[in-house]
């Protein structure tokens, strides 16, 4: 593995040997110093082209756990607003001594674009509404600390598959390691077609909702304006939002994950948002031991440390 | 200047491809045979090769006025000759747009004196390609313009496009169409399906094109005008075109290269060199298009010839502008995608876009007298599309081992490439 920029490329055996890894690395955060040499001398730099706090600081703090140093680049403030072409930041980057980059930008195929350019590994840390790998193995990992495996289970991912990358990459990493993934939209919200996509698809949330072991609800991306996609808000919670009332037909053990930020009241209701079973906020914990098992495979390869 | 002999090759005549000789004098064919006069004449060696019209191309944006950085005249003959072509239609989509006569005598005094192909500019149908008001067409008319066209916008508003069919019928012109609809178009990136759903790109469904194509031929219907279709894309606009022809209006249409060679799958690694509009289609729609090639329903080829700059190009597909350079690739990748054979190569690549764009002197068939502006195309050479004529690069056969491509050109009596090599 020299980059991470699409599940696609990911074989199920290299999905599990990253989140056995990140199971390690789990370990190491839940000690009371929360920090091993592994990546000691080397430089991660972080190039997010669109604005992102949480997968960024999460980068950050998986970096700095394996004792790298980190360069954060903030294109708000930078050349980028001279002109400069995407091409010359990030090589400047690397010439500054970056031994890895963590890139996110609008761009569909970006994170592609600088592996191409670059000598040093790049990490995708999503592009467009392409993809965003580490997302996806953080969730595969969270559902399987829950459940053991992901094989035989069932997954709906609710929302707005069209524009997000989460779904695009959640799905491919999901039905790779053996779960069965239904799409729930409108058909606005839904890509034109599947032809070659291991899911099933579904308008009607309520349908299959008793079937499910969890129900990954996608942020309803308000920014977009809605309007053009589906009537309302009140409607799209009235269809496809998890509230107290649909949270009570699941199966027991079912869990209800979300990638945040949350629209609060609109995709998810505050009581199961805030439900003690809810993986919301587990996910965001396992996302730096995932991270750091990316960085590892990516940068400890190399014995000089 | 002695005459010259084109010898040994299977030469293009209205009657079909003929084993023969071809001798040049002035600027004129003086015979055509199996056994002639070779007395004080240059004879250049032509055997395995196909000798017919010289090529035309019916659709190139040679960038200038306005964009030099991209492409020239200069540079853009260079492309068009070294690709077998002796005449092609420029586009009128510079800076300053091509909407008054003035500016269209401009392109064609720059690419007389360059000298290497006829540069035959095209016009707009609507002034600046506004899309509101009609351009100049009796002065763009007076110029020479034959073929008018607001190509890479299509002409949005069905009245004016009415209008201007009208008026260009009282001349004889033909309105050629970028048939795109802005609102089904919407943002789109590539073309709508799979790797569109997959990749997360917008996609452009095929009822973009063809809703302006079903359109416009009601409109050609209506005012009996001529209409052109534009690099025809979807195996939709094919069936509305062959249902047009065989109700007996005037139409006609083209194919690039690029959409006969590649299909959608080719963007999957996001590479910007396979960004254009309309976008790269379904298999089944490059099937339909080459099929269409083959059967004369498409009846010409036309490269969309639309160089970029490296540094435009060489950033993430969603930020690189549309368009491939296809001059300098285009026997080859015809060759490659439809099995037309010499005669009907030549057809596609010179007599019917001649025919489109009023050129007299371009895509005759090889005849005693007739013009000597010729190819001469070898179809069994070998090579690879590294290093272009073009100022840019950005070709999606770029790398590739190729099949196919012109060893000489005559223009008008004269060399313009010989052996390979552009003589200037």
């Amino acid at each position: 593995m020299r980059h991470l920029l699409d599940i696609a490329d990911l074989s199920p055996a290299d999905l599990a040997g990253l989140l056995d890894d990140a199971d390690g690395f789990v370990e190491v955060l839940a000690r009371p110093i929360p920090k091993v040499p592994a990546l000691r001398g080397k430089t991660v730099t972080t190039a997010f082209f669109e604005a992102s706090t949480r997968t960024r600081l999460s980068f950050e703090r998986a970096a700095k756990t394996l004792s790298a140093d980190t360069m954060t680049f903030a294109p708000g403030t930078s050349s980028l607003s001279k002109g400069e072409s995407l091409k010359d930041t990030v090589l400047t980057l690397q010439a500054m001594g970056s031994d890895l980059l963590v890139m996110r930008h609008q761009a569909v195929g970006a994170a592609e674009r600088a592996a191409e350019w670059l000598s040093i590994p790049v990490v995708n840390g999503g592009d467009g509404a392409h993809q965003h790998p580490t997302q996806a193995l953080l969730d595969a990992l969270a559902i399987r600390r829950r459940f053991g495996t992901l094989e035989g289970l069932q997954i709906a991912i609710v929302g707005d598959i069209r524009h997000s990358r989460v779904a695009r990459s959640d799905l491919l990493a999901f039905s790779k390691l053996g779960a069965t993934v239904t799409l729930v939209a409108p058909r606005t919200l839904l890509p034109v077609t599947f032809a070659d996509w291991p899911v099933r698809v579904s308008s009607s949330l309520d349908e299959v909702l008793p079937e499910l072991d969890v129900v990954y609800l996608l942020r309803v991306q308000t920014e977009r304006g809605g309007a053009s996609v589906f009537p309302s808000l009140a409607e799209y919670t009235t269809r496809f939002g998890m509230t107290r009332e649909r949270r009570s037909r699941l199966k027991r053990d079912a869990v209800v994950m979300h990638p945040g930020p949350m629209n609060r009241g609109v995709e998810i209701a505050d009581e199961v948002a805030d439900d003690p079973d809810a993986l919301v906020l587990e996910q965001v914990s396992l996302g730096v031991a995932v991270r750091m098992a990316v960085l590892f495979r990516l940068l400890g390869g190399e014995s000089d440390a | 200047m002695p005459d010259i002999v084109l010898a040994g090759g299977l030469v293009a005549t209205a009657a079909g491809m003929v084993p023969a000789d071809v001798r040049v004098s002035g600027t004129g064919v003086a015979a055509v045979g199996p056994d002639i006069d070779r007395e004080r004449a240059e004879v250049v060696d032509c055997s395995g090769c196909w000798v017919g019209p010289g090529l035309v191309d019916p659709h190139v944006h040679l960038r200038e006025p306005g964009q030099e950085w991209k492409e020239d005249i200069e540079s853009g003959s260079r492309a068009a000759a070294a690709g077998g072509f002796t005449a092609v239609v420029a586009m009128p989509n510079t800076d300053p747009a091509i909407d008054a006569g003035h500016l269209a005598r401009f392109v064609a005094e720059r690419g007389r004196q360059v000298g290497l192909v006829e540069v035959v500019p095209a016009g707009c149908v609507t002034a600046g390609r506004s899309g509101q008001r009609l351009a100049h067409l009796d002065d763009l008319w007076a110029a020479g313009v034959r073929v008018f066209s607001d190509d890479g916008d299509g002409v949005a508003d069905a009245g004016l496009l009415r209008r201007a069919m009208e008026y260009l019928g009282d001349l004889g012109g033909v309105v050629a169409q970028h048939a795109e609809d802005r609102g089904l178009a919407g943002g789109g990136q590539m073309h709508e399906g799979e790797i569109s759903a997959l990749l997360g790109l917008a996609g452009i469904p095929t009822a973009a094109e063809e809703v302006v194509v079903a359109r416009d031929l009601a409109i050609a219907r209506l005012t009996g005008g001529r209409y052109h279709v534009q690099h025809v894309s979807t195996a939709g606009t094919v069936a509305l075109i062959r249902a047009a022809k065989a109700e007996g209006l005037a139409v006609t249409a083209e194919a690039a290269p690029h959409h006969l060679a590649f299909d959608h799958t080719a963007v999957r690694r996001t590479d910007p060199a396979f960004k254009m509009y309309p976008p790269l289609r379904a298999p089944e729609d490059v099937e339909a298009v080459r099929a269409a090639l083959a059967d004369g329903t498409i009846e010409m080829v036309g490269t969309d010839h639309a160089p970029h700059a490296a540094h435009e190009k060489d950033v993430p597909f969603e930020d690189a502008p549309r368009g491939v350079i296809g001059l300098e690739t285009a026997v080859a990748a015809v060759l490659a995608a439809v099995d037309l054979g010499p005669h009907a190569l030549f057809d596609r690549m010179a007599v019917a876009p001649a025919r489109l764009a009023g050129l007299a002197d371009h895509g005759r068939w090889v005849a005693n007298g007739g013009p000597a502006t010729l190819t001469v195309v070898d179809p069994a050479a070998e090579w690879t599309a590294e290093r272009f004529h073009s100022r840019s690069a950005n070709s999606p056969w770029r790398g590739q081992r190729l099949r196919g491509r012109a060893r000489h050109v005559v223009l008008r009596g004269r060399f313009t490439l010989r052996d390979g090599v552009l003589q200037w």
